[in-house]
């Protein structure tokens, strides 16, 4: 036949009055329905005689992937968590005693991880979905996601996090080891967001070369690039780095000068932190009625090159102001000597009048966060307040806690609980490490408990009850269940407040008990 | 499966599930069915913990169930022959019958009209029309009874508005829907098989019973894939069987109401040993699920064909079924190519690909890209007129088929 498939759809299109394929005969009716049968025979001839395409461009295999695969329970348990991640829109605010999957999720992740598993491929777009929506899932799901997860992400655009992830996305055996000359193309024609993972990945392994990476181009950036590139040392921040952070004080950007006199005070044999200490100690003095305090009089062009901001933020005075950057960038070991040998709990015993007790002590609570120095933050928290004593601390007391070691941090916030309650530890329980220990676990529960039997609702206490499902040690849910059974209402408390209770209780006996199952599930060997 | 559950009340509930209904028994009060206590049981099931549930002793309660159960089933079994032979007033439904007849014909007679007239006019002004006229033709298909018919035009109503190359592939439906009433009217004069797919396109159904009362095939069928979709009214699951050994594909279609699951549930990679009856058809895809004898798992992933000679195949079938837009091939080996808008599927070993049906890339696609991670795979699909719709897919180890 020579009609050919257009030439029917091009009649077809401007109707067969105006135009009548060939070889149709009749009036313009007629003509339209031999024009329609000629097209039935057309359209399965076209669909019977389709013939492959030509393949396009093949990608290149994903590189293998030597971990385990994840037991079979566990597998489907990620499914599970994976999928409902989505469903919760649709299910409403209220979960009455059924445990929050969304809030287990990143506990699973970082559990699989430790065991080193690999992710099952099927479930890899689900994973990086949940990545690309939740940035503290990242590190854990791309370590699970592996090669085979960054192979992916590099075929769809809405994955792109995953290509710049740093350190922690890595797969095992891609972080460190960067082939130089590589490393030396990326950081050179690299995009930025690549430049600043390549940089953070080389400062975990080998921060002299990330270094020299970063001076050979340093001139060149743009501020804001420098700021995030400056950022980055924080990672493997060594006394090696100094005179590349001394040149940065004399950056043209203010915001990078004072980045680099905030790294260099982190250093304590730095020749700034050096130079901090003579100011600081020339103001803060051991006198006859304890420290003397004699405020600086003026912030000079050298102290401001070192990072101190003339200008206090509104409703401070200038001089406590600039007193204080003194102090929280002078090296804590340096105030010992400078008190005529006294430890750090000796040093704040020490008097301060006028006033100047609070500024000092802020100050050196936050030299204690940033040099990370156990001993002055212990000093500074003192043992738990006494039930009668107020609570306000000086500092921040959960960030000061964070620099303890991981058991004294539990004691000390057990001990807080036990005299405080709950109602200012949030804070606290949220830099203790998971699952809690012993003796802090005992005191939560101690304390949800006592609130209960005062009568109060348990949502005053969402915040620590939501901590409590994911950090409890999954092990004390059976002592949990025993409080979820109902008991009267308290005479004086709130109407109803037992009932709620004891669902807030069935939900958190719940979700350990799920904590424990899935945990189980990823050690298929042991018991669980 | 059975357990036992301490309930409220002084005695603990005896529950029991037949996985292969599924069909739940529990000596609790509850009105609502399956009752908790069943969802218990099946939840713990699903955990793989294996608890209180090992099926070594049955106790006699359970035993008296699945007694009982066989008992109705075979009684039931007994009665159908006879539900089948005949309707209650042969002479009414026959009527009834002639009477549908005559008014699907008036129905392929209007298309035939509305189409004429479209192509006298042209499809130019087609886009602008929009489907309103569409819908309008549909619901006369409707009131005509050609339930089939209504919803080809239907979707011809939407064509206009994928741009591309639309005037092309209108003409294709508008021909396929011309040839389908042509067919419908001309019926008298098709070989028997061929009248009775026509008439399954129209939208006539045949009865279960009436199908499973004819000859069956026995089979290890290998359940492929299973999904649903939904339209405002009804949810319509497909669920694809292949039985190696014979070289065979079937199809069961399963109904639910709009928002809730249609009742038969077969998990894919399960193997079972059953009996199915195919719909009478030129090309017998579609069939009923007989009496099911045993269930397994897959030993071995099954052989898969290279891109040229499934679409041969697909070629081949369109003689029987010009209508067919879902025809199952298993591909392999083969990669899949990811690319900015259509995908393709690629032979391992030679230059031949299928384009992937739809714009844009899907999550089941995804899933594929993932598993296969630039390997070769075998892959199970629909074949249409615009490409293959991976269903389910197997990387080299396992024989375990992975629902994309």
């Amino acid at each position: 036949m020579d009609v050919t498939w257009d030439d029917l759809v091009g009649s077809a299109l401007l109707g067969t009055e105006r135009r009548r394929p060939p070889g149709v005969v009749g009036d313009a009716e007629e003509a339209a329905a031999g024009l329609l049968d000629a097209a039935a025979a057309g359209v399965v001839r076209r669909r019977a005689g389709l013939r492959p395409g030509i393949a396009g461009q093949r990608p290149k295999p994903a590189p293998a992937d030597r971990r385990p695969p994840l037991p079979e329970a566990a597998r489907r348990r990620l499914a599970m968590l994976l999928a409902d991640r989505t469903g919760d829109g649709a299910r409403g605010g209220r979960r009455g005693a059924a445990p929050n999957l969304t809030e287990l999720l990143p506990q699973w992740l970082g559990a699989a991880r430790a065991e080193g598993y690999a992710a099952p491929p099927e479930l890899l777009p689900a994973l990086l979905d949940a990545a690309r929506a939740r940035t503290d899932l990242r590190p854990d799901a791309l370590a699970l996601a592996g090669p085979r997860g960054l192979w992916l992400a590099g075929l769809n655009p809405d994955w792109k996090f995953a290509l710049r992830a740093g350190p922690a996305g890595a797969a095992p055996g891609t972080a460190g080891g960067e082939d130089p000359e590589t490393a030396r193309r990326l950081w050179e024609e690299g995009l930025f967001a690549e430049r600043v993972a390549l940089l953070t990945r080389m400062r975990l392994a080998e921060p002299a070369a990330a270094l020299e990476l970063l001076d050979s181009t340093w001139r060149g950036e743009r501020a804001e690039d420098r700021l995030m590139f400056l950022d980055s040392l924080r990672t493997g921040l060594g006394p090696a780095d100094e005179p590349f952070l001394e040149e940065a004080l004399s950056d043209r950007s203010r915001n990078v000068r004072a980045t680099a006199a905030e790294l260099l005070s982190a250093l304590p044999g730095s020749a700034l932190a050096g130079r901090m200490a003579a100011r600081a100690r020339a103001c803060v003095r051991l006198g006859p009625d304890g420290i003397t305090v004699e405020a600086p009089h003026a912030c000079d062009a050298e102290m401001e090159r070192d990072g101190v901001a003339r200008k206090p933020p509104s409703g401070r005075g200038e001089r406590a102001w600039w007193l204080g950057q003194l102090v929280d960038a002078a090296p804590l070991s340096a105030w010992p000597e400078h008190f005529g040998g006294r430890s750090p709990e000796q040093i704040i015993a020490l008097p301060v009048p006028d006033d100047w007790q609070a500024d000092l002590h802020a100050a050196w609570c936050r030299a204690a966060v940033r040099q990370r120095d156990p001993q002055w933050a212990r000093a500074l928290l003192g043992p738990p307040p006494a039930a009668s004593a107020p609570v306000a601390a000086v500092g921040d007391p959960a960030k000061l806690l964070a620099i303890l070691p991981v058991d004294e941090r539990a004691e000390w916030v057990a001990e807080f609980i036990g005299t405080h309650g709950l109602s200012e530890a949030f804070q606290m329980l949220g830099v203790c490490a998971v699952p809690w220990a012993g003796r802090l676990g005992r005191a939560v529960i101690d304390a949800l408990d006592m609130a209960r039997d005062v009568g109060s609702y348990p949502w005053s206490f969402s915040g620590v009850m939501g901590l409590a499902e994911r950090c409890l040690d999954p092990a004390v849910a059976e002592q949990v269940a025993l409080l979820s059974a109902t008991a009267e209402d308290a005479p004086d408390g709130a109407p109803g407040a037992t009932a709620y209770w004891s669902e807030a209780f069935q939900r958190l006996t719940s979700t350990l008990r799920l904590r424990r199952l899935m945990l189980a599930e990823l050690r298929p060997g042991s018991p669980g | 499966m059975w357990g036992s559950c301490k309930g409220s009340g002084s005695r603990p509930y005896q529950t029991a599930v037949d996985l292969a209904g599924p069909a739940f028994r529990c000596t609790c009060p509850s009105r609502k069915f399956p009752c908790k206590h069943a969802l218990g049981l099946l939840l713990l099931w699903a955990e793989g913990e294996s608890g209180p549930i090992t099926a070594d002793t049955e106790p006699d309660w359970v035993e008296q169930w699945t007694a009982a159960r066989r008992k109705k089933a075979e009684e039931a079994a007994a009665k159908e022959p006879k539900a089948a032979a005949g309707p209650a007033d042969p002479d009414a439904a026959r009527k009834r019958a002639e009477r549908r007849a005559v008014r699907v014909e008036g129905g392929a007679a209007e298309l035939e009209q509305r189409l004429t007239d479209l192509l006298r006019g042209g499809l130019a002004g087609a886009d602008r029309a929009g489907y309103q006229q569409w819908d309008e033709v549909a619901a006369r298909m409707v009131d005509a009874q050609a339930p089939g018919l209504a919803s080809r035009v239907r979707e011809l109503g939407a064509l206009p508005a994928t741009g591309g190359d639309w005037p092309s592939r209108m003409l294709e439906e508008t021909a396929l829907l011309h040839l389908l009433a042509r067919g419908f009217l001309g019926r008298e004069r098709l070989p028997g098989p061929l009248a009775e797919t026509v008439r399954t396109r129209i939208g006539f159904t045949v009865d279960t019973a009436e199908v499973l009362a004819g000859p069956t095939v026995r089979g290890q069928w290998l359940v492929l894939a299973q999904y649903d979709t939904a339209d405002d009214r009804l949810t319509t699951r497909r669920i694809w069987l292949h039985d190696e050994g014979a070289g065979r594909f079937a199809l069961l279609l399963s109904f639910g109401a709009a928002g809730r699951a249609p009742e038969l549930a077969l998990a894919v990679g399960t193997v079972m040993d059953a009996e199915l009856a195919y719909h009478p058809a030129a090309l017998p895809l579609r069939a009923a699920l007989g009496p099911r004898h045993d269930i397994g798992r897959p030993v071995r992933i099954p052989a898969g064909t290279a891109t040229g000679q499934a679409l041969a195949a697909y070629g081949s079938a369109l003689a029987d079924d010009p209508w067919l837009d879902a025809f199952p091939v298993l591909l392999g080996p083969v990669v899949p190519l990811p690319g900015p808008d259509r995908w393709q599927l690629a032979d391992a070993h030679s230059d031949d690909a299928i384009p992937v049906a739809g714009m844009g890339p899907s999550a089941a696609l995804w899933r594929l890209a993932a598993v296969s991670g630039g390997h070769p795979l075998t892959v199970f699909g629909e074949l249409g007129p615009t490409g293959i719709r991976p269903l389910t897919a197997w990387t080299d180890g396992s024989p375990e088929p992975i629902a994309l």
